[in-house]
């Protein structure tokens, strides 16, 4: 399988009055073809600011990141970012909600409008189409804002803490049901979470940071031997708790002594 | 909601909250009829002096005649155009300049303390130079009415702009949009609430802006009628003119109030 993007010793730094901070130093890792990725780190380290700059929202300042082998960024990779909230607009209803990309984009034609529907259709929203976001649950809210990010077609998903604002027992049940409908789509995605069994159940490979500035701390890659392996049938695996106490013993090393 | 058959508890509580309705409506029509009818009677008894305070009956006669002249449409209409008008420009203009000056950070760092200036300086105190300037007419009663309430205006709706709900606006470049896309899609959008709370403003203002150019600088008007009227001793006029502009202002805050409710 091919490799879809590589960082290549990526630093970041924020630039304020009162003094710069450092996000990011030296991190370098790559990511297959439909892979799943979780990366995982304290609160604060940079987790968000790696992902703005694989988006292409910060310009990249020192190191490389290349898509499909290619240094010239985002000729062929769409990228998909799922943002912490759903954000989705209270002014607009669900449709008009989730067809917000091609809008801006310009590419909203009946083919596009046809396929939109057909993933409301088979994610459960068809019947909420014309309904504002406030009248939906939390777990809806969430699957619409996918829809929104795959309405764009990306070749990379990138997820920044996308169940963080839901409770406990909706979490497991959405971040599960997120992570089946991206398998199912055959999409890459790299997620960010502080999670630990979220990042178990859902990824290939998780990947640790340090505190910030972050650098990579450890690449673990995660196999369950279990059948048709998905999200929740991965936490009833035998290697979960194995798994689940070497993340914790990672993160704790400087996290929580 | 989706339920065909409604509650016999819900029907009364249904029936409840209109006769409360009914009442408020009620009470606020009786209580201007019993103003009316103070004013009438205390006026006929001569317990005050209908020369100086006017009557409800005097008014309605000299509306009567006032209309029969043909001049009562006419300082009314005049008075309204140039409301409206003043209305139309400050409510577009602010919302146009506190658009270019969310696009540059850096022209609105420059024009803060100028804008906030003229914010607070009284705005009567540039009454008599309008008249110099622009002379006697619609058009000196008009920017009158513009400059009293477009610097608070833009202030107003910029710094709501600006408070935007920063990932909102990320979520539109995520989506591959650009910056006049994240002001159409996001910023006005978000805004529309502050916008209509600054027409509200703008009503008020701009009528107040309105009198008192016309106070100073008119031949005709609601306000020039208040001014002719106290200094010729006509009192009806001048009370009938209130009473109109008491009118006009209800009927501006209704329309806003229908505006308000279609984007809700
Ligand atoms: N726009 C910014 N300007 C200055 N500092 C920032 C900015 N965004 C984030 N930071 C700082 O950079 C660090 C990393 O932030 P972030 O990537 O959001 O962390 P995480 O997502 O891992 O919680 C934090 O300490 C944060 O305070
Ligand atoms: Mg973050």
């Amino acid at each position: 399988m091919g490799v879809i993007l590589s960082l290549e010793h990526i630093s970041f730094t924020y630039h304020s009055e009162k003094g710069e901070i450092r996000a990011l130093d030296d991190i370098s890792f790559s990511v297959s073809q439909g892979e799943f990725v979780a990366i995982i780190g304290p609160s604060g380290c940079g987790k968000s600011t790696l992902l703005s700059l694989i988006s292409g929202l910060h310009p990249v300042e020192r190191g490389n990141i290349i898509f499909h082998g290619n240094t010239e960024k985002q000729t062929s990779t769409n990228i998909g970012y799922m943002l912490q909230k759903d954000h989705l607009f209270e002014w607009r209803t669900i449709y008009r909600n989730v067809i917000l990309g091609p809008e801006i984009n310009k590419s909203l034609t009946k083919e596009k409008e046809a396929e939109i529907e057909d993933m409301l259709k088979t994610y459960g929203l068809l019947e909420f189409k014309n309904k504002k976001p406030s009248e939906l649950s939390g777990g809806m809210r969430q699957r619409a804002a996918l829809i929104r990010t795959l309405a764009m077609e990306p070749d990379l998903l990138l997820l920044d803490e996308p169940f963080s604002a839901l409770d406990y027992q909706t979490r497991i049940s959405v971040a599960d049901d997120i992570g089946t409908i991206i398998k199912k789509e055959g999409k890459t995605a790299i997620l960010v979470t502080h999670d630990l069994s979220e990042a178990i159940s859902l990824a290939d490979r998780v990947i640790v940071l340090t505190k910030r500035p972050a650098t990579v701390k450890k690449i673990i890659p995660i196999e369950l031997s279990i059948e048709n392996r998905t999200p929740f049938s991965s936490r009833t695996a035998p290697e979960f708790k194995e798994y689940f106490n070497l993340l914790w013993k990672e993160l704790s090393a400087h996290e929580y002594v | 909601m989706s339920t065909s058959k409604v509650s016999a508890e819900q029907i009364s509580y249904l029936k409840e909250v209109k006769r409360k309705k009914q009442f408020v409506l009620g009470m606020q029509l009786a209580i201007l009829l019993f103003f009316l009818g103070l004013w009438e009677l205390a006026a006929d008894l001569n317990w005050i002096d209908d020369f100086v305070f006017s009557s409800p009956s005097r008014i309605v006669k000299t509306c009567i005649d006032l209309s029969v002249s043909g001049e009562l449409l006419k300082h009314t209409g005049i008075t309204l155009y140039e409301t409206i008008l003043s209305f139309l420009i400050t409510t577009g203009g602010s919302i146009f300049i506190a658009m270019l000056l969310w696009i540059s950070p850096t022209v609105s760092k420059i024009l803060e303390p100028y804008l906030v200036m003229l914010n607070s300086l009284p705005k009567s105190a540039l009454a008599p130079l309008l008249i110099v300037w622009l002379g006697t007419g619609a058009r000196t009663i008009i920017v009158a009415g513009i400059s009293v309430a477009i610097f608070g205006g833009i202030i107003n709706l910029y710094t709501t702009f600006r408070g935007t709900d920063r990932e909102k606006e990320k979520l539109i470049y995520t989506l591959g949009g650009k910056k006049y896309q994240v002001l159409f899609k996001v910023v006005l959008p978000a805004g529309i609430p502050a916008i209509i709370s600054n027409m509200k403003v703008n009503v008020g203002l701009s009528l107040v802006g309105v009198i008192i150019g016309e106070f100073l600088a008119a031949r005709a008007g609601l306000g020039y009628l208040i001014i002719y009227g106290s200094q010729v001793y006509k009192l009806d006029w001048v009370m009938m003119s209130i009473i109109l502009l008491c009118i006009m202002a209800v009927v501006f805050y209704q329309f806003i109030g229908v505006v308000e409710r279609r984007y809700q």
